[in-house]
């Protein structure tokens, strides 16, 4: 375990130690302390290893993560996994505005709450929050799965292309082109995994969710529409 | 950007501390905002005594004999705090207006800052660090505070620009953001009597709220009114003489957090201007709701 005294050392040399590990590395398990809301903690990590921040973190922690798991024991601020490749991220706290924004890959869990702008223009990544998600949420999310154990503000899904969103409690309003669709077969398999890899298979069960998906009527030229372009 | 703190004590233990607090919530804003800064303390002057902050450019020759000119001017005695390019002049609560009125007089160039029974308003162009120092806001005590570092976008980087504003007695904002209907509302303001000292779109964001107060609203229905009346991005914290206030625009891009333990209430524009005060760890931390009124009063 290699232990890293934020406080002491600063975000440089802790974030210039994590961009040295590429491919195979015995140093594969690290913790962070005194984090102290500091921003872009373990931003650009491009290596399997285990990364466990222990405290609360500032903007755009585990930006761009690549492989790496990275593990937040308290509250994250805004962009966490913002752009997030793959690996894995979680949350034991809340997650600020637009966490896991432009995401094209990875595993994003939130334990707690995610604020405003959760997934925004979303383009592959996974993310599960256990409790509730802000307003426009999901706006313009292309590809990939949120799935919200809790409840969902305003304009969910605004001008949304093909990502899925799966709410298991109440969506305040759905965004333009949002709108509820069937739960199949399929639907309920991804659920029982992401719900499983997302740590809340004892919290919900797939068939507590409803789907919202893109109408498919905002993104495509409609020719009626010719003179409005 | 712009960086905002806030501190609002409940613990009477933590009072003498304030000026501390803040002072070190703000210096970790700094990066938010390097172009100018400043700092509201709510202390008492004592029963049956006011305030009034006031600003010169030649502090030298405007403070001069000041009290004793104040004195003469409204019959009353006076007590003056010199510090740096600000002054606080002590009178009787009754003479407030008349000393406000006389001071524009005696000293035309004078700004005046703030006035009230418990504000006392220090800016200037400048670093957090060097604001603070330079009016030894860490030596002073009190009930409640706000704090701003400016990263300045719609208008000039200036002493009189810089924040927090304050439009009312005891009253202050804050912002965090930029207004963008702010030319049409300080008209409107201008016609129903109220007077602005800049072009700054904050400015109007703090007279707005003064003018809604004037009218009997409560500070709770004021904070409202800006969420229909005024456009654009806005994180807003106000103080009065017995509390503070937080309200965000319905998009909330602007950051916010609050703290709440059994000693204060706290906000921060990020959790990092928050992690040195006392049980941090054990504190309420919450963002606060979009277009939602928080406000604590004691």
């Amino acid at each position: 375990m290699q232990t890293f005294d934020l406080g002491k050392e600063g975000l440089r040399a802790l974030n210039s130690s994590l961009h040295a590990l590429k491919g195979q590395t015995n140093m594969t398990a690290w913790e962070v302390v005194n984090p102290k809301g500091a921003h872009a903690i373990a931003a650009g990590v491009d290596a399997d290893v285990d990364i466990t921040v222990r405290g609360s973190t500032g903007y755009y922690c585990a930006g761009m993560n690549k492989l790496a798991t990275i593990r937040i024991k308290g509250s994250a601020g805004p962009g966490v996994a913002e752009n997030m490749m793959s690996g894995t991220v979680i949350i034991d706290g809340n997650a600020s505005q637009y966490a896991g924004a432009t995401g094209r890959g990875g595993l994003l869990v939130v334990k707690g709450n995610a604020s405003s702008r959760c997934g925004v223009s979303m383009k592959g990544i996974d993310i599960v929050v256990h409790g509730s998600i802000g307003h426009m949420s999901a706006f313009m999310a292309q590809s990939g799965n949120l799935v919200v154990l809790g409840d969902a503000g305003d304009a969910l899904g605004d001008s949304l292309y093909e990502a899925r969103l799966f709410v298991r409690g109440s969506v305040k309003s759905l965004g333009a082109d949002c709108i509820e669709k069937e739960m199949r077969p399929e639907h309920y398999a991804i659920l029982e995994d992401l719900l499983k890899r997302g740590e809340a298979d004892h919290l919900a069960k797939p068939r507590e969710f409803k789907r919202y998906g893109s109408a498919r009527k905002l993104y495509n030229f409609n020719i009626d529409n010719a003179s409005a372009y | 950007m712009c960086g905002i703190v806030g501190l609002f004590l409940k613990d009477p233990k933590l009072e003498p501390q304030l000026g501390a607090m803040l002072t070190d919530m703000l210096i970790t804003m700094t990066d938010r905002g390097p172009d100018s800064a400043g700092i509201a303390i709510y202390s008492s002057a004592g029963k049956g005594l006011g305030k009034i902050t006031v600003q010169s450019a030649n502090p030298d020759a405007d403070f001069e004999n000041l009290d004793g000119d104040l004195k003469e001017a409204i019959g009353a005695p006076v007590a003056m705090l010199v510090k740096s390019t600000h002054a606080v002049m002590e009178v009787p609560l009754g003479q407030l207006e008349a000393a406000r009125s006389a001071l524009t007089h005696l000293r035309p160039s004078l700004k005046i800052m703030s006035s009230g029974e418990n504000i006392e308003i220090f800016k200037e162009v400048g670093l957090p660090k060097d604001v603070a120092a330079r009016f030894e806001v860490s030596k002073m005590g009190g009930t409640h505070g706000i704090g701003h570092t400016r990263m300045a976008t719609e208008s000039a980087v200036t002493t009189m620009g810089a924040h927090p504003f304050s439009t009312g007695s005891d009253q202050c904002l804050v912002h965090n953001g930029s207004l963008s209907n702010h030319n049409g509302v300080r008209r409107e303001l201008r016609r129903l009597g109220m007077t602005f000292e800049t072009e700054n779109d904050t400015e109007v964001g703090a007279a707005f709220i003064s003018h809604k107060l004037q009218t009997g609203e409560s500070l709770g229905n004021a904070l409202e009114a800006t969420l229909t009346d005024l456009d654009g991005f806005f994180t807003f914290v106000v103080g009065t003489h017995n509390g503070f206030g937080v309200v965000r625009d319905p998009i909330a891009c602007k950051p916010a957090v609050m703290a709440e333990t059994d000693q204060y209430v706290a906000f921060g524009s990020e959790y990092r201007a928050l992690v040195n005060l006392p049980g941090i760890e054990d504190a309420r931390v919450w963002e606060p709701e979009p277009a939602t009124v928080y406000f604590w009063e004691r």
